[in-house]
């Protein structure tokens, strides 16, 4: 739902600058429903213009075959989206291209607007809101709509009213909203095809080369496609009443890659092992959880190396590594060193023995406690590497995070964060229990009181 | 000429080019029993001549030999053989899977073959190949024998091989046809007063100095009749006389082998107790002893009983051997596996193969003295050191009863003491780990009862990650819920969902009687609960646990353990208040339940998509109807006052489903807020429970429920289909639970497993209400233009998905309850959620 109101005088004219009479009821038929333009108030000191959509969500159901609840019970219907983006386009083709049979000059003037937004998703809130949209010269009000007013514990979540003010000319401030409305709640959008990128960059003319945030602008106007195994994990997922954490991971991503420290972090955990596994001389390596195959990239290209498994419980990872390694351009010599195999480090996999290290690289604070006897089985009672390099976040570090409020794991996903106690009184059980000698080193850089950001077991038998 | 062959073996057809091997071959043996080269280079080449493919033809036919020979066929191989290498290729694969290999030569005129290919316009090869695949078969024929050739048959003209027939013998291990029942008695090692005790016990009576097995039955023996005790002349006595009055079957222990082999003048020193039998036979009549010499000779090493599930063995039989001939075959089942080391009393380390078993056929052995007889993967030592002063154990078979006698007194010390009796069983230590062969890729889980259930690889998949990141310890999953589908799409025109649909799907089957219990809204929770911890230990093997609550995919329920443990408490306090646990006899039970609130689990859910829709749709909603009364005050047309009142209307709806899942939601501040709904007894420890009535378990489950205020007794009611009156209670009882904010109703046959008039129903089918609906189906579903279409949607695969998880959880019951290996439950339940992942309409 989408209130522009201008108080030009006479603001009557926006019918003309909108080319829509203010005295009918203008309804189209959108591909999700229908879109209704209306006149709610027209005097000459104050006319808004409405859009008011009715989306059909069983035929869009239908029409999608989805697979999820949420593709049935969601709150497209009701937020501004690419739904009012669409609508704009629809009603306002001939304003948002500048021309005006009638008002011409008042077309080409710079005269104030004030969009209401009665409900938006706002990924980023309202901070994300006020970026977007101050840079262009519009004044923001965002207005909290609580979840649930009878529940205050559930907080807000990402919805509020919009209200933007700015004085500019109509043509922009219709360019501007069906570009930006989208952006702002980057959820799945329904219609994402190639000519989608090309509507971008028309629409983007002349103002989003120069905005702050185009990247993710960009980025979150073409929405990613999801691929036919994360659905049915998702699905999996839901029917647990839980949200599915990677799909709330993904969202995390961008204020992750923002974090230039934690993306470095990863780096020196990954190059502290593969050092580690370079030094001892191991030739046959098992990555296990090797996620995207960055040890894999690090290592599968020393000669040294002439065996490496790159082990991943999530079958999309695999998928993912090829990618990463170009797998179709890589030389057969390192192709033939490289297997990759859908695992998981709570079941034995004979094909594990005789390996001469394992690397574990922040795997095991993803498994729930309960659960690590059995990884311990399977990788020191009956894998048996040589070498094992385990490492994990330290717990106390992450009071050196500023972004991280107290009580809160780095990622949604782990199970739990170790102390450095906690961390070596395991280490130093499992050598015992399973005949290997452990020695503990800090990975990052070392604070006096909190230690490093992250922990590494090197485990030698 | 007849010319026998064992029905497990490698048969050659050796001869020359046109010797008439094919037609032989086609003549006495299946298509699929012959493997040609011929074939095999047509096979590769699409040329059977083509002489420069026979290396990829030979090593396609080296492959499906193999193969056939892996599982146990008869193989005929139709290819020249005449040279000493293509021979030594084929008896390796023969050797490599304990088969006997035969060989079956075409020694013909030269002249005879060589007419024959001139008629072959596809043979152009010159006569010289004949003449020298000849001259090879000469030599061939003299080096079978020292080849390994036991049987071989030389056929010397057209006229002895047309004439010959084949008939296939059957191994000695091969006893498929005896069913028993049996008695299985371990190492006997001369305690005879003990044998003859156990045999009373088992009900054998002695007439004219024979055993005689009771009615129907026999007696096996797993050898090691000999040795160490006082009278192994008596038992040898006794043994024979049964074996040779066909009261009994006998295989061969080390033990026998040896004093045989000493018998007959080994030259070896006499440990081990031979020494002390030696003696007592040196007191026999020497003609019997030789009658001993001649018994044992003739034991067959190992025997396949009962349509092969039944195998015994002296020191057990790894799958791949069982009822395969071979002298390692014969050295597994009297030494079993060993690694070639010696341990620090200077045993033989034996080879764990019991804990690797997979094989379907049950394994009875004796061989290394236990404490206690021990069942471990579908095989089980009845060797219980009887001798060494422990017991003479037999096991009833099929009944899978153990029986013993104690040891009158220890005639023997123990070199390697007897293992202490361990807190965990041999099975569940074994358990301590999957392997991920067992669930990878596509499945074939066969259920004892409902046929065989194919789940496909991705679906194994995606289940794959998600038990291996999720799951909680598969020792706690031995059940999953199935999925539940609604009734029949009503044909009312205001309701989707109706129960009179159910009710008539069950009278449809045959059914009269019929449960319907009410629906909660909450999370569906499988609950394992202990009468203490000790007791969950016992069965679970997993200490300081009252047990567990898991979600409908196996996953822990609660973050919090703590909070979990309380309310396990309070349910084992309450059934032990109710007396559940003496009724029973049990320390564990595994139930069905609901667990409230929906808040609790769907929280994430709940604010990450149920809220938001309610709170976007009042707010957009509200805003527009704003707008229209403003338009309404200046353009006030029929349209308006119509686009006015249809978005007031959506309005409404939008408020009424907010109200929905709002009653659903309530604060947890303790354990005191849960509500946990029990509504069907999955299992009690030792006994399946799904034969009993729905009406019984609610029953049990209400007893417990007046102990605590926590535990929430179902609403139900028996409905007879026929009967109008109690059609209409029902459908009045469904709209006025559903109109004061119930979910709705479960309708199910009158017990957990129901059979209609031709198949297995649908455990349960639910109806909803419909204001509950609106939560699934979104606030606007009731509008009529929507109603219309989601009343099309088809319920067939979800019924087809709901039948096929319910037989895989109640085979996962089966299976735990029968104390089978874990890989055996989990591949049931972990089907069942990989069948989960199947896409079907999740608003169903």
């Amino acid at each position: 739902m989408l209130q522009i109101t201008t108080t030009h005088q006479p603001a009557s004219d926006l019918g003309y600058l909108l080319h829509k009479n203010p005295h009918a009821i203008h309804r189209k038929e959108m591909a999700y429903g229908e879109a209704i333009l209306v006149y709610p108030e027209v005097s000459a000191e104050r006319c808004t213009a409405a859009i008011l959509l009715n989306v059909d969500t069983v035929g869009l159901a239908r029409r999608r075959g989805g697979m999820r609840w949420s593709d049935y019970v969601n709150e497209r219907p009701y937020v501004a989206s690419s739904f009012v983006s669409s609508a704009i386009k629809e009603m306002f083709a001939t304003a948002m291209s500048g021309r005006s049979k009638e008002r011409q000059d008042l077309a080409d003037t710079e005269i104030p607007f004030v969009i209401e937004l009665a409900a938006v998703k706002v990924r980023g809130g309202e901070e994300f809101a006020r970026n977007l949209f101050e840079p262009l010269g519009y004044g923001v009000e965002c207005t909290p709509i609580p979840l649930d007013e009878t529940f205050t514990d559930w907080a807000t979540g990402p919805y509020m009213k919009l209200r933007l003010t700015t004085t500019k000319r109509l043509l922009d401030v219709l360019n501007h909203l069906y570009v930006l409305i989208p952006v702002l709640d980057d959820d799945k959008h329904y219609f994402v095809g190639k000519d989608e990128v090309e509507k971008l960059l028309r629409r983007g003319e002349g103002w989003l080369a120069g905005h702050p945030l185009r990247e993710q602008i960009t980025r979150r106007y073409l929405d990613h496609q999801r691929t036919l195994t994360r659905v049915a994990l998702a699905q999996l997922t839901e029917q647990d009443g839980e949200v599915d954490p990677d799909a709330a991971e993904e969202q995390r991503q961008e204020a992750r890659e923002k974090d230039a420290r934690a993306a470095s972090l990863h780096d020196l955990r990954l190059q502290a092992a593969a050092d580690v596994i370079l030094a001892r001389g191991a030739k046959t390596v098992l990555d296990l959880g090797c996620g995207e195959g960055r040890l894999i990239a690090l290592l599968l290209k020393h000669v040294q190396i002439t065996q490496m498994v790159g082990v991943d419980v999530a079958l999309q990872s695999l998928e993912k590594i090829k990618r990463r390694l170009r797998w179709d351009q890589l030389p057969e010599k390192l192709k033939e060193k490289l297997t990759l195999v859908h695992g998981s480090v709570t079941y034995r996999d004979a094909a594990w023995q005789g390996f001469d290290a394992a690397a574990l690289v922040e795997v095991i604070e993803h498994l729930d406690e309960e659960r690590l006897p059995s990884l311990e089985k399977v990788v020191f009672r009956e894998a048996q590497p040589r070498l094992v390099v385990v490492t994990t976040p330290n717990q106390e570090y992450n009071a050196l995070f500023p972004s991280l409020p107290a009580d809160t794991m780095r990622h949604d996903d782990h199970r739990f964060e170790w102390t450095r106690t906690q961390f070596t009184a395991w280490c130093e059980r499992v050598a015992t229990d399973y005949g290997y000698t452990v020695v503990i080193e800090p990975v990052g850089p070392v604070d006096e009181t909190h230690g490093a950001p992250s922990q590494m077991g090197v485990f030698t038998r | 000429m007849i010319i026998k062959i064992p029905s497990m073996s490698l048969a050659l057809l050796i001869g020359a080019s046109g010797s008439g091997k094919s037609t032989f071959a086609r003549t006495h043996f299946l298509p699929t029993e012959v493997v040609s080269s011929d074939t095999c280079r047509a096979l590769v080449s699409d040329d059977e001549n083509n002489q420069a493919a026979s290396s990829d033809a030979f090593e396609l036919l080296h492959t499906l030999v193999g193969l056939r020979l892996k599982r146990g066929l008869l193989t005929v191989v139709d290819a020249t053989n005449v040279q000493a290498a293509a021979r030594k290729n084929l008896l390796q694969l023969a050797a490599k899977y304990h088969v006997m290999p035969v060989a079956i030569v075409f020694d013909l005129p030269e002249d005879v073959a060589q007419a024959r290919n001139k008629l072959r316009a596809d043979r152009d090869f010159g006569p010289h190949v004949i003449r020298n695949q000849t001259r090879d078969l000469k030599s061939a024929i003299r080096a079978l024998r020292k080849e390994g050739f036991r049987y071989h048959t030389v056929l010397k003209s057209e006229d002895e091989v047309n004439s010959a027939t084949i008939e296939r013998s059957k191994l000695w291990t091969d006893k498929r046809e005896e069913t028993g029942p049996f008695d299985i008695i371990g190492d006997v090692h001369g305690c005879l007063d003990e044998l003859r005790a156990l045999l009373a016990e088992l009900g054998y009576t002695e007439a004219e100095g024979v055993y005689q097995a009771p009615q129907g039955r026999k007696a096996i023996f797993v050898g090691d009749l000999v040795d160490r005790g006082p009278d192994s002349p008596g038992v040898l006595r006794l043994v024979k006389a049964m074996v040779e009055a066909d009261q009994a079957l006998c295989v061969p222990g080390n033990h026998d082998v040896k004093l045989v082999r000493k018998l007959k003048g080994g030259d070896f020193p006499p440990k081990h107790g031979l020494a002390e039998t030696l003696e007592q036979l040196s007191k026999c009549d020497p003609e019997e002893v030789a009658g001993f010499t001649k018994f044992i000779d003739g034991l067959i090493s190992h025997y396949v009983l009962d349509d092969g599930k039944l195998v015994v063995a002296h020191a057990g039989m790894s799958e791949a051997f069982q009822g395969r001939p071979s002298a390692s075959v014969r050295e597994f089942a009297l030494y079993g596996e060993t690694t070639g080391e010696i341990d620090e009393f200077g045993l033989p380390v034996r080879v764990k193969w019991a804990e690797e078993y997979r094989g379907d056929a049950t394994v009875v052995y004796g061989h290394t003295p236990m404490v206690e007889a021990e069942w471990l993967n579908k095989t089980v030592c009845i060797d219980t050191g009887c001798v060494f002063g422990g017991k003479l154990t037999a096991l009833r078979y099929p009944e899978r009863e153990l029986v013993s006698v104690p040891a009158a007194r220890v005639y023997s010390e123990p070199i390697r003491p007897l293992a202490d009796p361990q807190t965990l069983t041999s099975q569940q230590i074994a358990d301590d780990l999957l392997d991920v062969q067992d669930v990878r890729g596509r499945q074939h889980i066969r259920t004892e009862n409902f046929g065989t259930i194919v789940i496909p690889e991705e679906q194994a998949a995606a289940a794959f990650e998600v038990m291996g990141r999720f799951a909680a310890d598969p020792r706690w999953l031995v059940y999953l819920p199935p999925t539940m589908s609604p009734s029949e799409t009503s044909s009312l025109p205001d309701f989707l969902e109706h129960p009179l649909d159910a009710l008539d799907y069950y009278a449809g089957h045959g059914i009269t009687e019929i449960v319907a219990e009410e629906k909660h809204m909450g999370s569906r929770a499988v609950v394992i609960v202990g009468r203490d911890e000790e007791a969950i230990f016992r069965r679970f093997a997993i200490s300081g646990w009252l047990g567990i609550v898991l979600t409908r995919t196996g996953r822990p329920f609660f973050d919090d353990r703590a909070t979990e443990q309380v309310l396990l408490q309070r349910f084992s306090e309450a059934l032990a208040k109710s007396g559940f646990w003496e009724r029973h006899e049990a320390g564990w039970a595994v139930f069905d339940c609901e667990l409230m609130p929906w808040s609790a689990k769907a929280q994430g859910l709940l604010r990450s998509q149920y809220a938001p829709v309610g709170a976007t749709s009042r707010a957009s909603l509200g805003a527009q109807v704003e707008i229209l009364r403003k338009l309404a005050g200046r353009l006030d047309t029929p349209e308006t006052q119509e686009l006015l009142a249809s978005t007031e209307h959506r309005l409404d709806a939008a408020q009424r489903y907010t109200d929905a899942y709002r009653r659903y939601c309530w604060p947890i501040q303790s354990v005191d807020d849960f509500r946990l709904a029990p509504f069907q007894i999955l299992a009690v420890e030792g006994k399946a429970l799904h034969g009993e009535p729905h009406l019984w378990h609610m029953q049990e489950i209400a007893r417990a429920c007046e102990h605590d205020p926590i535990l929430v007794a179902t609403k139900h009611r028996a409905v007879r289909t026929d009967d109008p009156a109690d059609r209409e209670a029902l459908a009045d009882w469904w709209l006025s639970h559903t109109e004061s904010g119930g979910e709705g109703l479960v309708i199910k046959g009158p017990t957990v497993l129901t059979r209609g008039n031709k198949h297995l129903v649908q455990p349960a089918l639910k109806s909803r209400g419909r204001e509950y609906l609106r939560i699934i189906y979104g606030p606007d579903y009731l509008e009529p233009e929507n109603l219309r279409r989601l009343k099309k949607r088809g319920l067939g695969t979800k019924r087809a998905l709901a039948m096929r998880e319910y037989v895989l959880g109640l085979e996962a019951l089966r299976r735990f309850l029968a104390g089978e290996p874990l890989r055996r439950v989990h591949q049931c339940t972990f089907g069942v959620l990989a069948l989960e992942s199947e896409p079907v309409d999740p608003r169903l």
